[in-house]
């Protein structure tokens, strides 16, 4: 074991970052070597907020563990719930109605903008800017609203039932949504007068973290972070679900593969998810919100795989199923846990300060990678 | 032409930042675009959309009847044990047997909100209620019965 606060026998100066540290956004803790100011090594130790969900899993019915899913990458609640009813739904082979389908990506969209409203807001305050935080919260508290009114929850939704959607839209669903893309349109360029365009900001971005294509997906990075190299890796696009085959959006990737493109990449995908809800939102089709299933489901023996595109990139949910009404192991595959273990290699030979800005764009959340 | 760069590098940053500070000072200006809502403050005026998820309830009516009929579908939905049903046998004026129940226990304290239960009742019992401030000074308060004292199911409800 490393003695965790001192020097190494060359010299090198050990030091933690975190448990409990602004920049990490929950208990993840780093310790760095440092020769001066540049970073020799990083390594993430994990395990502070493990609540073993993949065991709790075991022991709770199909309907049932949905709900403990949302607390993985909570703030993409929806996301990781839609792909566990999928799952489901791929084992029970049933046919959800085409209502469910578009109320599902739409919430997922929403979910999408609010996460990276989210990770815009915070990982500006990393560095040093306070205002955007304020100016990221008040979009993203319209679709809480949103989400408050339909769902009836702000953040841990439990909205995604095997079969369909747990209840139907709420009458002003449409015109709130109509309401905030107005806003959000109006709002837009608020954030590059802010942020992108702030001289300093460009200069702690550009060529700092930088992550080859060939690393990324040896790394298994997912989403915007493997995005911002020029992989194409977008789920919705090559494993379409859902109605996602059917809209017309682009898969935004960067070539830069510094933290600037990684940047770029979750700003331009904002605006794709409003693309997306715009085409969807005039052409909810009538019908039922939810396919009739039975009280208790059972799922025949087998393997089941669903992959879904979060905020954070692909989550994957394996279900191994023995007959029974509960999974006999259920495996996530979960972006974050991926996203953070490049960490290290993007980091070596960077000056300490930079670290912050890695991780910001690698918009990390800590009870995702853990579970 | 080193210098003209430098110069020009200089005033791009000027720029930059002077485009920052004027949307902070419209802002600072325009007080009718803030949306801040100052909570304690605004508790009277609140409203909480209908189907917010606070906690579970049991409605009663003037009779002080509810819906309940001890199915203890909610227990068997709920992920936590929140909920407890605890089920006697009422007899009926003709002298039958009914199961009733006695006491439906619901831990605030183990609960989610995920809604399950109510989606699993059959007969509308159980619903969710629009509170959200649930900090007490002791943790006992937080079990709660459901069911009023002295309260019976409703005519019809089987």
């Amino acid at each position: 074991m490393v003695e965790e606060i001192g020097t190494t026998s060359e010299g090198d100066l050990i030091i933690n970052v975190g448990p409990q540290h602004p920049a990490t956004h929950g208990v993840l803790h780093l310790v760095i070597t440092l020769n001066g100011e540049t970073i020799k090594k990083v390594e993430p130790h994990l395990g502070y907020i493990h609540r073993s969900i993949e065991k709790m899993c075991e022991s709770l019915t199909y309907r049932q563990f949905i709900y403990v899913t949302s607390r993985m990458d909570y703030l993409s609640a929806h996301i990781n719930n839609h792909g566990c009813a999928l799952c489901v739904e791929k084992g029970l082979q049933v046919e959800i109605p085409a209502r469910a389908q578009v109320i599902r990506v739409l919430m997922d969209e929403l979910t999408r903008i609010a996460s990276h409203e989210l990770w815009w807001g915070a990982m500006a305050m990393d560095l040093g800017a306070f205002t955007p935080f304020f100016h990221a919260f008040r979009e993203r508290e319209t679709i809480n609203d949103i989400m408050e009114e339909t769902c009836g929850a702000r953040l841990t939704m439990n909205y995604m039932v095997p079969g369909g959607v747990m209840q139907d839209l709420h009458p002003m669903f449409q015109k709130r949504v109509k309401d905030f893309l107005v806003l959000y349109k109006r709002k837009i360029h608020e954030y590059d007068e802010l942020l992108t365009g702030n001289i300093i900001f460009q200069n702690r971005m550009k060529g700092v973290g930088m992550l080859d294509p060939a690393d990324a997906i040896s790394y298994g990075c997912t989403g915007p972070t493997a995005r911002g190299s020029g992989v194409r890796c977008d789920v919705r696009k090559f494993a379409p679900y859902e109605v996602y085959d059917k809209l017309d959006f682009e898969e935004v990737t960067e070539q830069g593969c510094d933290s600037f493109a990684r940047y770029m990449v979750r700003i331009r995908e904002m605006q794709q998810s409003v693309r997306i809800i715009e085409q969807l939102i005039d052409n909810i089709p009538s019908g039922d919100f939810q396919a009739k299933t039975k009280a208790v489901l059972k799922l025949p023996k087998g393997e089941f795989y669903q992959q879904v595109e979060t905020a954070r990139g692909e989550l994957g949910i394996y279900i191994v199923s023995e007959g029974g009404t509960t999974p006999y192991r259920i495996k996530f595959r979960s972006p974050g846990f991926s996203n953070l273990s490049v960490l290290d290699h993007i980091a070596r030979g960077s000056k300490l300060g930079d670290l912050v800005a890695m991780m910001g764009t690698l918009d990390l959340v800590i009870p995702d990678i853990d579970r | 032409m080193f210098v003209i760069d430098y110069i020009k590098e200089v005033w791009r940053a000027v720029k930059s930042l002077a485009t920052g500070m004027r949307r902070t000072l419209f802002y600072f200006t325009h007080h009718r675009e803030i949306i801040t809502q100052q909570y304690p403050e605004n508790r009277d005026t609140l409203n909480l959309p209908e189907r917010f998820k606070g906690e579970v309830v049991m409605p009663h009516d003037e009779k002080n009847e509810h819906r309940c009929t001890g199915c203890t579908a909610c227990e068997l939905a709920c992920p936590n044990g929140t909920i407890k049903v605890i089920t006697k046998f009422d007899i009926s004026p003709e002298g039958k047997k009914k199961k009733a129940i006695d006491k439906l226990v619901y831990h605030l304290e183990l609960c989610t909100m995920c809604n399950l239960c109510i989606e699993a009742c059959p007969s509308d019992a159980i619903k969710m209620a629009q509170t959200f401030e649930h900090s007490v000074f002791d943790r006992n308060q937080l079990t709660k019965i459901l069911n009023n004292p002295g309260s019976k199911i409703m005519e019809g409800v089987e």
